[in-house]
């Protein structure tokens, strides 16, 4: 292919890419924008076979079949995965993207250490994207194995572990260092492994309720490696889409952040700085108030205007469908009905909406935070289904603990606060919920499904 | 490519970075990570490059798994992204 001709298809990929971003931060626009960026992928993995600066193509059967075979595990993990566990998919699929970012710079780096010492900047590019690449690779396993709860979502603190986080990291430069300055392969593999591990111990103290902002925060790294890999390869294409994906990612993450009310730092070092935590006579039996479906039938049957605040556990339920029956009933019955979506409800900036959008929830009745915050004091119950950590006092009023500064949704201003819960179990960050021995709190305990059909049942026989 | 003019790419690159998603919606943070995501799956195209040129078998073996890897990572991220998005079809934009 003319070199020209080439280099001109690369620069309307990196166009698409941009696009696609642009595309995707707005509602209208956002699907198309997603399809614009895959388009473009899809040329630029077509037109490489016709790289007119590789002479030499050793390989390409077994590339299509590499290319093939990854199609074969990606789409239908894509596919099938239940959106519910979106959130881990994207963790994963932004680990290989690491990991194949840093074997591609140890494959670039063997090739031309084979011709002599290579450039000291290109040695500087390999050395950041071996890093990063790995980094991102194991800390997105870890951050995998923490959204799938295959591990505890707590932070994972040991003793002195500040000191072995900060003598890997050491470790990892000074290898950095050593494989600039003298080439090689013992330190680039010593670089690398040290790397893997930095990458756990970096993500092992972060709380669970803190892995989106983490998965994030690693998507720009990422994204940096690429273009870094870039610089190596001599690819404009990589450059540019590697530093639009990190330069996005990193307002993605602080935005993000924000969302949450927490800084990007302490997210990352908080499990460090704070304070074993404030065990709020966490263990011992406190008296809560539970109730039965019947009791719960009637609060909301006499009830003016109820909120329903939908967490994980309704999506993990299934029982989206159920919420909005009961929603329709009340709604028949002249009660005035609204959906609090608290941002980070569900695993991740926007996931609630996803997962109720699925459910067919009109789009109308979903009331952000801001706006149905200052609606509480007039709201006769609070319907929480499967939520605990976006509705935490403790956010407001407990220093120190994993949550605090997080905006929550204010629903002990209301009148009533009705709990589903499957058990006592605290939410996903770990903390347990003084709203829960309220006075004005019912629990109703049991599988979110379950418990709402019985809910729907006893109102259609009041 | 000369330094001076990588290096007036990147810098360009990192403010439309900055620029192109400055505006989005808390709704699409989610979808809006996971097409960044798919995007840096592009590292196919230098994987692609380095198994080109791989001569020996270590080389071939590691280039052959960072296609696979970064395979995933795209079609994966794009598919994945898509779904999603799938679920806000028809109902008219935000607020």
């Amino acid at each position: 292919m003319n070199s020209n001709i080439y280099a001109l298809l690369g620069l309307g990929v990196a166009v698409s890419f941009i696009m696609a971003l642009k595309g995707l931060s707005a509602p209208k626009t956002a699907r198309r924008g997603n399809l614009i960026g895959a388009f473009g992928a899809t040329i630029a993995t077509i037109i490489v076979f016709f790289d007119p600066a590789s002479k030499q193509h050793h390989n390409t059967l077994l590339i299509i079949g590499a290319i093939a075979f990854g199609v074969i595990v990606g789409v239908p993990a894509a596919r099938k995965i239940q959106m519910t566990q979106m959130p881990q998919l994207v963790a994963l699929f932004n680990g290989v993207g690491g990991g194949a970012a840093a074997l591609v710079a140890i494959v670039e780096y063997l090739n031309l250490s084979a011709e002599g010492k290579p450039s000291t900047a290109n040695l500087i590019a390999t050395v950041f994207t071996v890093i990063v690449g790995s980094t991102s690779f194991s800390g997105s396993v870890i951050t995998f194995l923490k959204l799938q709860e295959l591990m505890t979502t707590r932070p994972v603190v040991f003793p002195a572990g500040r000191f072995v986080i900060a003598a890997t990291l050491v470790g990892v430069l000074a290898s950095g260092g050593w494989t600039i300055a003298s080439g090689g392969n013992t330190p680039l593999l010593v670089m690398g492994l040290l790397s893997l591990l930095f990458g756990v111990l970096f993500v092992l103290p972060v709380g669970g309720a803190d892995v989106p902002i983490v998965i994030s925060l690693l998507n720009a790294f990422t994204g940096l490696t690429v273009a870094a890999s870039g610089y190596v390869l001599e690819s404009t294409l990589l450059i540019v889409a590697g530093t639009l994906v990190g330069a996005s990612g990193t307002i993605l993450t602080r935005k993000m952040a924000e969302a949450m009310g927490r800084s990007l730092f302490g997210t990352l070092f908080g499990a460090f700085t704070a304070k074993p935590q404030a065990a709020s006579e966490a263990g011992e039996a406190r008296p809560v108030k539970s109730g039965s479906p019947d009791d719960v039938a009637i609060l909301l049957n006499y009830a003016q205007r109820v909120v329903i605040v939908p967490g994980f556990g309704l999506a993990v339920a299934q029982a989206q469908h159920t919420v909005r029956e009961l929603a329709d009933l009340l709604a028949e019955k002249g009660v005035e009905v609204a959906y609090g979506i608290h941002p980070v409800a569900g695993r991740m900036p926007g996931h609630m909406n996803v997962l109720l959008a699925e459910a067919n929830v009109p789009y109308e009745q979903l009331v952000e935070m801001e706006e149905i915050n200052p609606t509480f004091p007039q709201t006769d119950v609070v319907l929480v289904v499967g939520a605990n950590d976006v509705v935490n006092p403790a956010a407001k009023t407990t220093p120190g603990c994993p949550i605090y500064g997080m905006p929550i949704l204010d629903v002990a201003s209301a009148g009533n606060v009705i709990f589903l819960k499957r058990s006592m179990r605290p939410g996903f960050a770990g903390i347990e919920n003084d709203l829960l021995y309220d006075a004005k709190t019912t629990l109703l305990f049991g599988d979110a499904k379950d418990s709402l059909t019985k809910v729907v049942n006893a109102l259609k026989a009041l | 490519m000369t330094t001076m003019a990588i290096l007036t790419i990147f810098v360009l690159s990192v403010f439309v970075g900055f620029e192109v998603v400055s505006k989005v919606s808390t709704t699409l943070h989610t979808p809006l990570m996971s097409g960044a995501n798919a995007i840096h799956g592009i590292i196919l195209v230098g994987a692609i490059l380095v198994a080109d040129g791989a001569t020996n078998t270590l080389e071939t073996t590691l280039a052959i798994i960072a296609v696979v890897l970064a395979t995933i990572n795209m079609v994966g991220g794009f598919v994945v992204t898509d779904r999603m998005l799938e679920m806000f079809k028809g109902k008219g934009g935000k607020k």
